[in-house]
């Protein structure tokens, strides 16, 4: 039997032929990177390969590296193997690696979703006889509403807020769900302020694509000047002294695990609204069928569920382990040591 | 039903105490009356019996998702809610026709179908789950599942109701306390009218103590309180009125039919009498365990042989009601005189179940802490401080009643068993099984369960134990996880005894985590022999 085109190692996901790495977990020599989140770009490698617009962001992260990026689609052979980028539409930049070698194909997703977001290049499927899926949200439990509905919430939940006079706070993960909220927060409301870690990041993306305006609080901002505007925030900011001076305010957070009254409750905030950058259910069991695929590999998330339930539909499923945010991890920040159990 | 469904919504959207009053005082003064008495029923848990088994529910709920039951039951596992669970894997819906009915109106249906044969249950159902919108479908599905908990305690709800009627609280606690049947009553009899009819079962609501914080010394004069011993039964109000007998117990539970032989009390106590007390067990002349009294509630129907095996007391601490005049506001002594004038000729009756909890001076409050320390023999779960001039006031309040219970027993023990917990825990591994080391004759030891607990550690202390016993499960039943035994936790409890419900043969009460003993390996885990040791 001839060896897999990918393997899983203890550094991360390995092509043998190639001697490259897909989002390794430990320092390698030479890495292809899907897209900026940490848990797949990780600092240490020699030399990073990813589409282009992921470079700005990983240079942002992770300080000076070497690193060349490729156009969507680009080929770059690596010793008989043809590898290629592909829109995954998860966040800016994100993207799926497509691993060609004699006539076998195996796409790796990274993260994605099927929905448009209106800032990240959408998820296209592609036709492999491999396909390497995350299964974050992998349980029929979860079900997205469209992007608009929700957007729709959280613009009616910021105007009562701003009614009563107060701030509201939105949480969200810095890289990613918080410019996608940027995109579609009603201008018309008022002023969207942000804390410094998200603004970092606002000033990255906005050298990939336009942004509506921001303003970053500084130690100057004056809560007054807050009263009936939106402060974009990252969960870790839950809290802290640095919220506490916005009084009075609401809290809101945009994130899939808000989708779970029990998620909501366990981070005390006033409103969740369930908006994820992964896909539901139905979304992971299109985007695989669509694919083509007979082989499908799960990797983090609900991996054991979603691969039994593959095997039920006729799939040569199987679930191997990654350093990805394993499973049920709410991935879009932590809860913080002191908060009340 | 959209109202009902929407106040939910409304609560589940604010962390604030006041904001979840605010909303259910608004829907109180704006839903119809039948909607707000079924409101009322609901949040005080007065459903109508339900009408399918959530095994039925869980198959209808999977077939009509188009998913395995497998798939179903693990998603359920996960979200941690039945009724949510339902709600989120259902079809999305596909607009109703016409507007939702009342929330009486589904509740009629719940009671219609309990006659119904299987087949129309299903169809009703999963026609519901079609037709209503998520939070509607939540809502609906609650009524057929478990407890309705959605943080609004039976105290808030009176509240909300007292801020919509302006009614005081405590007249209204005492209006929705006993035994009435939402679907015979009407909101201006339950709730705005002052009631006769059906008064005679009507217990009192109960004045709860808090715990005291520190040390008695802070309480001031000892001159001004009276101790009692702590006794760990269920708090029970003993009522005869009209020749009737009523037993009530804290959970505002008629426990009449679960203790017969209280009904020789009906002759001994003149009518218009109310008091407060424990029921205990009181096998061979003292005072039992609590996990033998537990086999008293919940039964149909009391066997002669546990009559027999967990005869009970009522051990009486307080007078509410004496000739039918209501004394709660006159001083704790007053009440505590009339209560020894009649209780002491009765208690050396051999054939009457009631004794009087004495209630003792305080010289000193070096006194108090003597008389703590000797509560283990006197099988008492510590003391309680009673102030002397204190009326029997309504619910948990501060100042004139403390508990001051002794210290916890405590084991280190191993976490081997983990399941997840619900509310906000779900999701997250934080039902923990622990064991103890069973050392055999020869040499061998294995970990044999003891307790199990799920709560005592931060959220943070939470997730870290759950990322571990994700990445160290060894087997999966079902819900249940075995991990690696790596880690030991000191487990605290009120009391143990013999039991057939662990491994070990022992049982705890309020078993809950004290701290996570990361200095620990678990070679130094207690054994069992330590833990059999502590046994009264």
């Amino acid at each position: 039997m001839k060896s897999p085109l990918l393997e899983f190692t203890e550094k991360g996901i390995y092509c043998p032929p190639a001697d490259v790495y897909l989002d390794p977990w430990k320092p390698v020599d030479r890495a292809l990177i899907t897209h900026g989140h940490a848990d797949h770009s990780r600092p240490g490698h020699g030399h990073y390969i990813t589409h282009h617009s992921n470079i700005p962001i990983l240079r942002h992260r992770l300080g000076g590296l070497s690193a060349r990026g490729l156009e969507w689609g680009e080929s770059l052979r690596v010793r008989g193997v043809r590898f290629s980028f592909h829109p995954a539409g998860h966040i800016v930049g994100s993207a799926q690696i497509r691993v060609e070698s004699r006539g076998e194909v195996w796409v790796f997703s990274g993260d994605y979703k099927t929905g448009v977001d209106g800032l990240s290049t959408p998820f296209e499927p592609l036709p492999c006889h491999t396909f390497i899926t995350e299964c974050t949200f992998g349980l029929p439990a979860f079900s997205w509403r469209p992007q608009d509905e929700v957007m729709g919430e959280i613009n009616s939940w910021w105007a009562r807020v701003k009614a009563e006079g107060k701030t509201a706070v939105l949480f969200a993960y810095s890289l990613g769900k918080a410019q996608r909220l940027l995109a579609h927060l009603d201008p018309s409301l008022g002023t969207v302020f942000t804390h410094g870690a998200i603004e970092n990041m606002n000033e990255v993306v906005r050298g990939l694509v336009p942004l509506p305006p921001t303003r970053r609080i500084t130690p100057e901002t004056g809560s007054g000047e807050l009263a009936g505007n939106l402060v974009l925030a990252p969960p870790g900011a839950h809290g802290s002294a640095w919220i506490r001076k916005m009084a009075p305010f609401e809290t809101g957070m945009a994130s899939g695990w808000m989708a779970f009254r029990g998620a909501r409750r366990r981070r005390a905030v006033d409103r969740g609204f369930a908006l994820s950058d992964h896909c539901d259910w139905q979304g992971l069991l299109d985007s695989i069928s669509a694919t083509g695929a007979e082989r499908i590999i799960c990797t983090h998330g609900y991996s054991d569920i979603l691969s039994r339930y593959l095997r039920e539909q006729g799939f040569d499923a199987r679930t191997e382990a990654t350093q990805y945010r394993d499973e049920d991890g709410e991935p879009e920040g932590e809860l913080k040591p002191g908060e009340p159990s | 039903m959209k109202a009902f469904a929407h106040l939910v919504k409304t609560l589940d959207g604010t962390n604030k105490t006041n904001a979840r009053v605010a909303a259910l005082a608004a829907y109180f003064r704006e839903a119809p009356d039948a909607d707000k008495v079924w409101a009322i029923a609901i949040l005080s848990h007065r459903r109508p019996p339900r009408p399918v088994n959530t095994r039925l529910l869980r198959e209808w709920a999977a077939e009509l998702a188009g998913i395995p039951l497998w798939l179903f039951e693990e998603s359920y596992h996960i979200v941690g809610d039945l009724a949510e669970t339902i709600a989120l894997v259902a079809p999305i819906k596909q607009g109703p026709a016409g507007g939702t009915p009342s929330l009486a109106r589904y509740l009629e249906d719940l009671i219609v179908l309990k006659g119904q044969p299987e087949e129309a249950k299903k169809a009703y159902l999963q026609k519901q789950w079609q037709q209503l919108d998520y939070y509607e479908r939540f809502v609906f599905t609650k009524l057929f599942t478990g407890g309705f908990r959605i943080g609004i305690s039976q105290k808030l709800m009176t509240r909300a109701l007292s801020l919509a009627t302006g009614i005081d609280p405590d007249v209204l606690a005492y209006r929705l306390m006993g035994g009435w049947d939402p679907s015979k009553t009407s909101f201006r009899s339950l709730v705005l009218e002052p009631q006769e009819e059906e008064r005679d079962s009507r217990p009192y609501p109960f004045y709860l103590a808090y715990a005291l914080e520190g040390e008695p010394e802070a309480l001031g004069d000892p001159a001004d309180w009276i101790m009692e011993h702590k006794w760990d039964g269920i708090r029970a109000q003993l009522i005869v009125r009209n020749r009737n007998l009523y037993l009530w117990s804290r959970g505002e539970e008629l426990v009449t039919p679960s203790f017969p032989e209280f009904q020789a009390l009906r002759d001994a106590l003149p009518d218009g009498t109310v008091l407060d007390g424990e029921i205990l067990p009181y096998p061979r002349g003292q005072v039992g365990s609590f996990n033998d009294l537990q086999k008293r509630l919940g039964r149909k129907t009391i066997s002669k042989a546990l009559l027999k095996n967990v005869p009970v007391i009522l051990r009486a601490y307080d007078l509410l009601e004496w000739q039918g005049e209501d004394l709660r506001q006159q001083p704790f002594l007053n009440r505590n005189r009339l209560l020894t004038t009649l209780v002491a000729p009765l208690a050396g009756d051999p054939a009457l179940p009631l004794d009087l909890s004495p209630a003792l001076e305080i010289p000193g409050w070096d006194a108090v802490h003597k008389e703590r320390g000797r509560s283990r023999d006197w099988r008492s779960e510590g003391l309680m401080l009673k102030k002397k001039d204190a009326p029997y006031q309504v619910g948990r309040k501060k100042g004139d009643w403390w508990k001051w219970k002794v210290a916890p027993l405590t084991v280190d023990a191993v976490l081997i068993y983990a399941m997840r917990g619900h509310g906000r825990r779900s999701n997250l591994f934080t039902d923990y099984t622990f064991a103890v080391w069973d050392e055999k004759t020869d040499g061998q030891r294995e970990l044999v369960t003891f307790a199990k607990a799920y709560s005592g550690l931060t959220d943070a202390e939470f997730r870290e134990v759950d990322a571990w016993i994700k990445k160290n499960t060894l087997e999966r039943f079902g819900p249940v996880r075995s991990v690696t035994p790596t880690h030991v936790f000191e487990i605290a409890f009120e009391g143990i005894a013999r039991s057939n419900r662990h491994k070990s043969g022992v049982a705890t009460r309020f078993p809950r985590i004290v701290r996570w003993r990361k200095d620990k390996p678990i070679e130094e885990a207690n054994t069992l022999a330590d833990v059999v040791n502590l046994i009264p």
